[in-house]
């Protein structure tokens, strides 16, 4: 009953906590909620109308939305992935850093969730996805795969968190033997998420661009890139805005986690594009098309480009420890692992892997406004999301934000 | 198809789900919001289901469409075979198929493709020219290679579907149900021969166009969002005639028939010809042959 009532004022605690933040918030939220409003807006448009409001067609029938859910899908796991060098480095706020981690991942993950629905035809009937009521096809389909692992790791996200912020809140600390093996847990999962998506492409024999071992590592790699970029820069900024204690160190620490990393995902690139370049079959006409383009279809060349000399510099940014010490040039390259491993999962996966279809056709996929409108609008659903969570988990942590009844000493636990 | 003991999985939803659902269940010109999986209803659910689906249609287009539930007769494996060396790529395939399976006329979809290929490059789907004209074929030089869903053995398409909305049939016919479709178009990425096609936008089809003659899991009017291909015509095959493709090819090059059949056209091609199939490092067995009958 205490607790029920605790969880009561925990709840009206947290809305309170929201609604209350300076011009520099109220001004992010207000922006966020438009960008929402609009990609609303669209997306009954696109209800209406069907999916040939994009620019998908049967040639291309993944586009800008699939992209996003399997970038997506790599913050989600590299988010939490954040928690393994917490533990061997022994960093002072690691638990801190798994809270936020998993927070970003719950964020990823209802995104995930946001941009498969906008993607499939029949939205009304996602319940056939659903065991008993629906009929998941298990075990033969990736996609039914990747439904349970990733509601499965919202689902733990959301216990974790909940649980130590709510101990927290109480004025305890989390229980070792409780939250250790669920922490422990979400680490392979992580990977497994990630994965599974990957495997999703990678089991399409149809798709020779996919159809690549390497497709697993590749993502994973690109994924310890992408996620801890986010983090960082929202470490740099709870640092300042609150009295988060974070260390240079770890900062710099992961900076050249993440350095390795994109060595890591730069080699593997490489690796296929010896393969396919050096063997010239008939299969390397997805990757002309990437980053040469077939017959003047260029559309997306100059993105890859991009998305490589942006990967290449942040690689250098964070390899030399100067620049990764540097506020400036270190807050660049989480930009500009971010700008390249966004294209890279974006468009440079699934385009590619479409283009040209199966018979031969090239159809250039390029997203429709509304696309971009619909994506933008998920992507400030995350923000927001995100933005609220750690809103009121930040006070949590700090110890500012408290349930009444527990000013009596907090008896730290097992 | 096995009757349901107990309560079924929609009474089920139905109970849950309330009066909004309740009453879309008893509205006899609707097909309910919450149903089974096709293969767990008993004949007299599809039935009833069917006669919802019929009486739909009739308001919708003012035409008395018969939706058949015809099964796969016992002893028989459908398979076809088209003869490239016959083939002059004037489509009409494409445009019987059209008008036989109610696809929709805009957006065009269309279930069978012609590719022209140049002679001195053989089976190139990279130089392969779709959108080659009509009017002119056979055009010098050229040969044509018409495509629509294989029926494989092995369907990389049915494995893939995360509700199992596709199988295969006992007779070998790859089928979908519309109704069960979530629309994710992972059939669409799967399948290597460009087969399935998807509602972009909702179908539509001048009413006095329709064909009322269609199958549950064939040709009967698709909604939007959902994946449809080939089917074999199943609302014909089953009933023992040929497919529309078959019967109007000017020049006789598609074959169709029993495999189980010793003394069908279909064994006689296999017996006679050298056959091959597409893509065949993919393993996955198609049910469409192709062959040189020249």
């Amino acid at each position: 009953m205490q607790t029920i009532r605790q969880f009561f004022r925990f709840t009206l605690g947290s809305l309170k906590i929201v609604l209350r933040g300076g011009l520099l918030y109220w001004t992010w939220v207000i922006c966020l909620l438009a960008l929402i409003g609009t990609g609303i807006v669209a997306y009954l448009h696109q209800l209406h109308g069907g999916l040939g409001t994009t620019s998908m067609r049967d040639q291309c029938s993944w586009g800008l939305y699939i992209g996003n859910f399997t970038f997506l899908v790599g913050v989600a796991a590299a988010a939490v992935l954040l928690v393994i060098p917490a533990y061997v480095y022994q960093w002072k706020p690691i638990k801190e850093v798994a809270i936020l981690g998993e927070l970003l991942a719950i964020a990823a993950i209802a995104m995930c969730g946001l941009f498969v629905m906008v993607d499939v035809g029949r939205p009304d009937r996602v319940w056939h996805l659903i065991p008993y009521l629906g009929t998941l096809h298990l075990p033969s389909s990736l996609l039914a795969w990747d439904v349970v692992v990733l509601n499965g790791y919202l689902a733990l996200n959301f216990v974790i968190v909940t649980y130590m912020l709510f101990r927290y809140f109480r004025g305890k600390q989390p229980i070792k033997w409780v939250f250790t093996p669920l922490v422990l847990l979400s680490v392979p999962w992580a990977i497994g998420i990630h994965t599974v998506t990957a495997f999703l492409y990678n089991g399409l024999p149809a798709r020779p661009f996919w159809n690549a071992s390497i497709l697993a590592p590749r993502f994973l790699a690109s994924a310890f890139c992408s996620g801890p970029a986010v983090l960082l820069v929202l470490m740099q900024l709870l640092r300042k805005f609150t009295r988060f204690e974070i260390p240079d160190a770890a900062i710099w620490k992961i900076a050249e986690l993440m350095a390795y990393a994109m060595f890591v995902n730069l080699f593997l690139l490489g690796a296929e594009v010896f393969k396919e370049f050096y063997s010239n079959t008939e299969h390397l006409i997805h990757m002309q098309y990437m980053f040469i383009g077939v017959d003047g279809h260029t559309a997306i060349v100059p993105y890859m480009w991009l998305s490589v000399a942006a990967s290449i510099v942040a690689f250098i940014l964070f390899l030399v420890p100067a620049t990764r010490r540097n506020v400036f040039t270190l807050n660049l390259g989480c930009a500009l692992i971010y700008i390249g491993v966004y294209l890279e999962k974006g468009m440079g996966l699934v385009i590619p892997g479409l283009t040209p279809d199966t018979l031969g056709e090239i159809y250039e996929y390029f997203p429709s406004h509304s696309e971009l409108i619909i994506s933008a609008g998920i992507f400030s659903v995350g923000f927001l999301l995100f933005t609220l969570m750690v809103k009121v988990a930040t006070p949590i942590m700090l110890g500012e934000f408290r349930s009444e009844s527990s000013d009596a000493p907090s008896t730290p636990a097992a | 198809m096995t009757a349901t003991a107990g309560p079924t999985r929609r009474d089920f939803l139905c109970a849950v789900v309330g009066c909004a659902a309740a009453a879309s269940c008893t509205d006899p010109t609707h097909t309910p919001f919450f149903r089974d999986h096709l293969l767990e209803m008993s004949p007299a659910e599809i039935a009833e289901m069917v006669a919802r689906m019929e009486a739909e249609y009739r308001e919708r287009f003012g035409r008395d469409i018969k939706v058949g539930t015809q099964g796969p007769r016992e002893g028989v494996q459908f398979a076809y075979a088209l003869d490239i060396a016959r083939c002059v790529g004037c489509r009409r395939c494409v445009y019987a198929c059209v008008d036989e399976n109610n696809q929709s006329r805009d957006p065009q979809i269309q279930w069978i493709r012609v590719l022209e290929m140049d002679k001195d490059r053989g089976i190139d789907f990279e130089h392969a020219n779709p959108y080659y004209e009509a009017d002119e074929v056979p055009r010098q030089g050229h040969f044509y290679l018409p495509v629509a869903c294989q029926h494989c053995e092995n369907p990389p398409c049915v494995k893939t579907c995360p509700v199992s909305a596709t199988w295969k049939e006992p007779d070998g016919i790859v089928v979908i149900d519309y109704d069960w479709c979530i629309g994710c178009r992972c059939c669409v990425s799967a399948c290597p021969y460009g087969a399935r096609h998807f509602n972009w936008r909702e179908p539509t089809i001048p009413p006095e166009e329709i064909n009322e003659h269609t199958h549950l899991l064939g040709n009967r009017p698709r909604p939007k969002g959902v994946v449809e291909k080939c089917t074999f015509c199943i609302h014909r095959t089953r009933e023992g005639r040929y497919p529309a493709c078959v019967e109007v090819c000017p020049v006789g090059a598609r074959k169709f028939g029993n495999l189980l059949d010793p003394n069908s056209e279909i064994r006689e091609v296999l017996r006679s010809k050298r056959v091959f199939v597409l893509k065949t490092e993919l393993r996955t067995y198609p049910r469409f042959f192709y062959f040189y009958g020249l």
